[in-house]
């Protein structure tokens, strides 16, 4: 005969012991599901998207490899490009603009994007339009083939002439889909494929205008692109071109989406350690519960182990339902996050089940459940098998601190916070710094709740009501259930208002935004010679002119008398950084205008330079990253005239605003000679005379475009409703994930309360005195943990606003108190459930109980 | 044999020790029926969970067959509780999610017996609960849940069996059959029976009484009914508790 259990016989035990709180032990775990759920659709999607980006790479960058030329392609490197076709390497040419489109018949206008492409693009993946297949046909003719938003916008159809520039089209086509560009391009702006060789015919390529230059290439089968390109990357670079291969395009894309997978894991991980601080509340109850049964079965002759044993194995079985519950959601939300999630992916993602995704959320839920719920259970240990006889209370309590378990499971937490942060961090740093706020917003919260404790002792008075005096007063007696309901409450609400704050600051620039620009219709690519002729058209038809900014295109060559590269590499820029090679478009002016301040310096004024050296100010954060400091000389190239301009002054810039604003402003006698266009602002009150202007002036100055920001403004409302959707979903998520880590809280102490409210009903308490006193405790614990978890979030989301998305933190006071005052009726909700309990219960049951 | 030396059981209460319990001694030898009695707060309870090794006396010590008790740790009484002692409670303690039958099972899957369902099944037969053994506790009378957990009691043919007050929250009759029960599977299994009672009557079953009073024994001495039916010299009360004897009580 064996001498002790077979783990199956315990297990078997287990199952068998766990018949009726079984329901019970599940609505815990469950605590954990909606954390299981955020990961798995999380870890799942992502894996799906960057699948589907592997599997579209090609399709993705239209060849093997791209090149971006920012000012077109020289006479170099189009012979470097056709030496290479005669070599087996062809390639095709994409320039891509923007211009204002006309439909012929309607004269309907907007601004679109334009890509003249040569023959061969793309060469891989399709594009598809209505009717089907007729993208082979673009280059039979001068077809343009359109985004159907732009045919409703301009109220045109297929088969209709499309004027751009000096050009007219057919439109042949509407495109569906085109391999490589999020949905959401085409509301931005709609784009428009025309064949390259009718390019100059739009007479749009003139001077300063903006124009991308790329090229695709396709390589033979089996021919790896990076070391293909390798020896021919410096001769391509030479030539002012940006080589992107199929791999850096692939990797580029990939880590965006990590880093999306990894800030929405977070949050997923926050979700699954509240749920883990609800499974520790709802197993300390069950634990309450099962103490009698420990006391037979130690003096049955269960070894503490054993005890252990079965209620590890029935926590981790209920665990193990509750993650998968949760895992079966999140592969839910998965299969519906592409339909949310489309217009905002390059890919046409194809959704799979992911096993590794979905074992790793089931592995970590359970991990996550047992060892929050190892914390109480070990509790179990130290039942005295003299409980069967003789009920001591007070017996669980007594040694947990000189446990040496207790401790080895309070360090296994920690680490696996640890663990679990660094994991879905992007840095080690990170994660440490998330597991420190974690630790930090659980200290403040149990602080919190001892302070409550410690007030409601203090002040407590026998000149109040009763059931007021009894309410205040269980915050602060033995085996008070106030630590456990103000951390579940307050890390809940911390979670809530936080997303929501966050939400609230991102989204406010967008309203600033939307109020302070006066002009709603901006004119752009405004030649020398057609200013004045814009200038009247705008003023004849009765709109004021708000602006007319002069733009001059140029580059930087030089700082303080030594080339620009030479700079970059005495000051440790990298030699590649886009500030040091883009091209400037800036302005003179002599006055600061309203979407700027100057930081440091002075303004130069009207006055005339005594030298040849001119006066400019710069942005404060492009100065800073190119390490220029006021005095310091910079030496431009206008467009073949070298211009010597020394920093006087640096300007916080208002980007958000749609106003032109500039990282360089000059003083007019620098620059006022060079060629320039114009920028003309007007505000146009209705729709219709926007449209009716635009036509007008398109018809006059066919390059010159405009740009209506009322339409823009409700583009970006439209994606701004998106997003505020998902947070809304997000916020609603961490919601719904309180509910159940508040019952188990709340259930933590239910028998205490249970008790007592049928001891007071058994003295002559009524029904409406309980339910008063239940109200006082929970509306105060309510309220303390919501608002504790609101100024949490505060803190919380002024770091995120302030460091992580570099903006102006603003206390949105009135949503954060919404938050509060939902998760304090909810506090109150969930504890007069148990006032419910107490008038079901009668008093002989709950008093044998005792 | 069961052994009880000069044991003592104390509690801190503020800076004082409160003894509810005061060096009692005394042997009872395999096979015999014992009742210990005495008024509420006399000691009974705390004095049957040291002779259990439920818990540990604060002086003096406990053997049972040759074990001293106070010498294990938890785990090694709850082992030697496994093989060799049984457990009848005043409030039945049968495990309220598991069927009579598998509440009887317990504490042989505990120590890793097989065939226990059988053995399990065999027992609830003995008790008159044959028909009853998928029941649960809630399903079953008082009476009848007692009789499960002497059924359970008895699973690991214990080598000594306690109950604390087991008709405590029966009725006058079925108290009586629970007590003729416990004495006919003492006699047929030879097993030790120490019951801690109020119940004079039910005392009175036995063969020997224990009488307590102040965490003191005050008397011990053979039952009525052992004297009438097959009497014998009774063992005598010692330490300080032969002086403080209450005959009359």
């Amino acid at each position: 005969m064996a001498r002790t259990a077979r783990l199956s016989t315990l297990m078997a035990l287990a199952w068998r012991e766990s018949r009726t709180a079984r329901r019970r032990l599940l609505l815990y775990m469950s605590s954990i599901s909606l954390g299981v759920a955020a990961l798995v659709a999380i870890d799942s999607f992502a894996a799906n998207v960057q699948q589907s980006i592997a599997e579209q790479s090609r399709a993705l960058l239209g060849g093997d490899i791209n090149l971006r030329a920012r000012s077109g392609f020289t006479p170099a490197l189009d012979s470097l490009l056709d030496s290479l076709a005669a070599g087996g390497v062809p390639s095709a040419k994409i320039v891509s603009f923007a211009s204002m489109a006309t439909a012929a018949p309607s004269g309907g206008t907007r601004l679109a994007q334009v890509r003249a492409v040569s023959p061969g693009y793309p060469y891989y993946g399709e594009v598809i339009t209505e009717p089907a297949g007729a993208w082979s046909a673009l280059h039979e003719g001068k077809n343009a083939y359109v985004d159907p938003s732009l045919l409703i916008s301009i109220d045109a159809s297929v088969g209709d002439t499309l004027v751009i520039g000096y050009a007219r089209f057919v439109i042949r086509a509407a495109l569906i889909n085109v391999p490589g560009d999020p949905g959401i391009a085409a509301t931005i702006g709609p784009r428009i494929f025309i064949p390259d060789r009718y390019l100059d015919e739009t007479q749009l390529m003139g001077l300063g205008s903006r124009a991308e230059y790329e090229a695709v290439l396709k390589l033979a089968d089996g021919v790896r692109s990076p070391i293909w390109v390798a020896p021919l990357r410096p001769r391509f670079e030479a030539a002012g071109v940006r080589v992107r291969t199929v791999v850096e395009n692939e990797i580029d894309i990939t880590d965006a989406i990590s880093q999306l997978a990894r800030f929405l894991g977070v949050v997923g991980l926050i979700a699954l350690l509240l749920g883990g601080i609800g499974v520790a509340s709802g197993v300390s109850a069950f634990v309450q519960k099962k103490i009698d049964t420990v006391a037979v079965l130690r003096c049955l002759g269960a070894s503490s182990a054993q005890v252990l044993t079965i209620y590890l194995v029935q926590a981790a079985a209920m665990g193990f339902f509750g993650a998968a519950i949760g895992a079966a959601l999140g592969v839910a939300i998965q299969f519906l996050l592409p339909l949310a999630m489309s217009d905002f992916l390059p890919v046409d993602v194809g959704v799979t089940l992911v096993p590794s995704a979905i074992g790793l959320g089931l592995a970590i839920g359970v991990w996550v459940a047992v060892i929050f719920a190892l914390r109480p259970l070990l509790a179990l240990r130290r039942v005295s098998p003299l409980q069967a006889i003789r009920r001591d209370d007070a017996a669980l309590s007594a040694s947990a601190r000189r446990d040496t378990w207790t401790w080895i499971v309070n360090l296994a937490l920690v680490a696996s916070v640890l663990v679990l942060a660094i994991d879905r961090a992007e840095t080690t740093q990170q994660g440490l710094f998330f597991a420190a706020g974690v630790f930090v917003s659980i200290g403040l919260l149990y602080g919190s709740a001892a302070l409550l404790s410690s007030l409601a002792r203090r002040l407590v008075s026998s000149r109040w009501p009763y059931v007021v005096r009894q309410g205040v007063a269980n915050l602060y007696r033995p085996a008070s259930q106030t630590r456990s309901v103000v951390l579940a409450l307050g890390f809940g609400s911390f979670l809530v208002t936080t997303i929501v704050l966050v939400q609230a600051n991102l989204l406010k620039s967008f309203d600033l935004t939307a109020a302070a620009s006066r002009g709603n219709l901006v004119f752009f690519d405004v030649q020398e010679d057609q200013r004045a002729g814009l200038d009247s058209l705008v003023r004849d038809r009765g709109h004021e002119v708000i602006s007319e900014t002069p733009i001059v295109t140029m580059r930087m060559v030089g700082v303080n008398g030594v080339t620009a590269e030479r700079w970059a590499a005495a000051n440790a820029i990298p030699a590649r950084f886009w500030a040091l090679r883009r091209e400037y478009r800036s302005t003179y002016r002599d006055s600061v205008i309203a979407t700027e301040t100057v930081t440091a310096g002075q303004w130069f004024g009207a006055s005339s330079p005594k030298d040849t050296v001119f006066e400019f100010s710069m942005e404060q954060g492009i100065a800073g990253d190119l390490k220029l400091t006021l005095g310091d000389t910079v030496t431009w190239d206008v467009q073949g005239v070298r211009v010597r301009a020394r920093l006087t002054s640096t300007r916080n810039v208002d980007w958000g605003r749609f106003e032109p604003n500039f990282f360089a402003v000059f003083q007019p006698a620098a620059i006022s000679t060079a060629p320039q266009q114009f920028v003309l602002v007007t505000a146009v009150e209705a729709d219709t005379s926007v449209a009716r202007l635009q036509r007008l002036a398109v018809r006059r100055f066919p390059n010159v475009s405009s740009i209506d920001l009322s339409l823009v403004r409700r583009t970006i409302a439209q994606i701004v409703d998106k997003v505020t959707l998902t947070v809304r979903f997000l916020a609603l998520f961490s919601l719904a994930m309180g509910i159940p880590v508040l019952f188990s809280a709340v259930a933590a102490t239910r028998r205490d309360r249970l008790r007592e409210g049928v001891l007071l009903k058994t003295l002559g308490a009524t029904r409406a005195q309980i339910g008063r006193i239940l109200l006082a405790e929970y509306a105060l614990l309510g309220i303390l943990g919501s608002l504790s978890g609101m100024v949490l979030a505060f803190g919380g989301a002024w770091l995120l606003v302030t460091f992580v998305f570099e903006g102006t933190f603003t206390a949105a006071v009135w949503p954060a108190l919404g938050i509060a005052t939902a998760m304090t009726l909810l506090a109150v909700s969930i504890g007069l459930l148990t006032g419910r309990d107490v008038f079901r219960e009668t008093p002989m049951a709950a008093l044998r109980e005792g | 044999m069961l052994a009880a030396r000069d044991l003592t059981k104390e509690y801190q209460s503020g800076t004082s020790a409160l003894a509810v319990l005061r060096d009692v001694t005394f042997d009872i030898p395999q096979g015999t029926f014992v009742s210990i009695v005495g008024p509420s707060g006399s000691g009974k309870t705390t004095l049957l969970g040291l002779l259990a090794g439920l818990d540990l006396p604060s002086r003096g010590n406990v053997t049972l067959d040759g074990a001293d008790l106070t010498r294990l740790d938890e785990d090694a009484r709850a082992k030697l509780r496994g093989e060799k002692v049984g457990f009848i409670f005043q409030s039945f303690q049968l495990i309220p999610t598991l069927t009579a039958a598998e509440n009887v099972q317990v504490p042989l899957e505990l120590r890793g017996d097989d065939d226990v369902v059988a053995r399990a099944l065999d027992l609830l037969k003995r008790v008159g609960l044959g028909d009853r053994t998928d029941h649960y506790p809630a399903q079953l009378s008082g009476g009848e849940q007692q009789r499960v957990a002497i059924a359970r009691a008895f699973a690991n043919s214990p080598r000594i069996l306690f109950a604390d007050e087991p008709t405590g929250n029966l009725d006058g009759s079925t108290g009586a059959r629970i007590v003729e029960l416990l004495d006919a599977l003492n006699r047929e299994s030879g097993a030790t029976v120490v019951i801690v009672t109020h119940d004079l009557t039910l005392a009175e079953h036995a063969q020997r009484v224990i009488r307590l009073k102040d965490g003191v024994v005050v008397e011990d001495r053979p039952s009525r009914s052992h004297i009438a039916s097959a009497p014998s010299a009774p063992s005598a009360p010692s330490g300080p508790a032969a002086a403080a004897a209450d005959p009359g009580a």
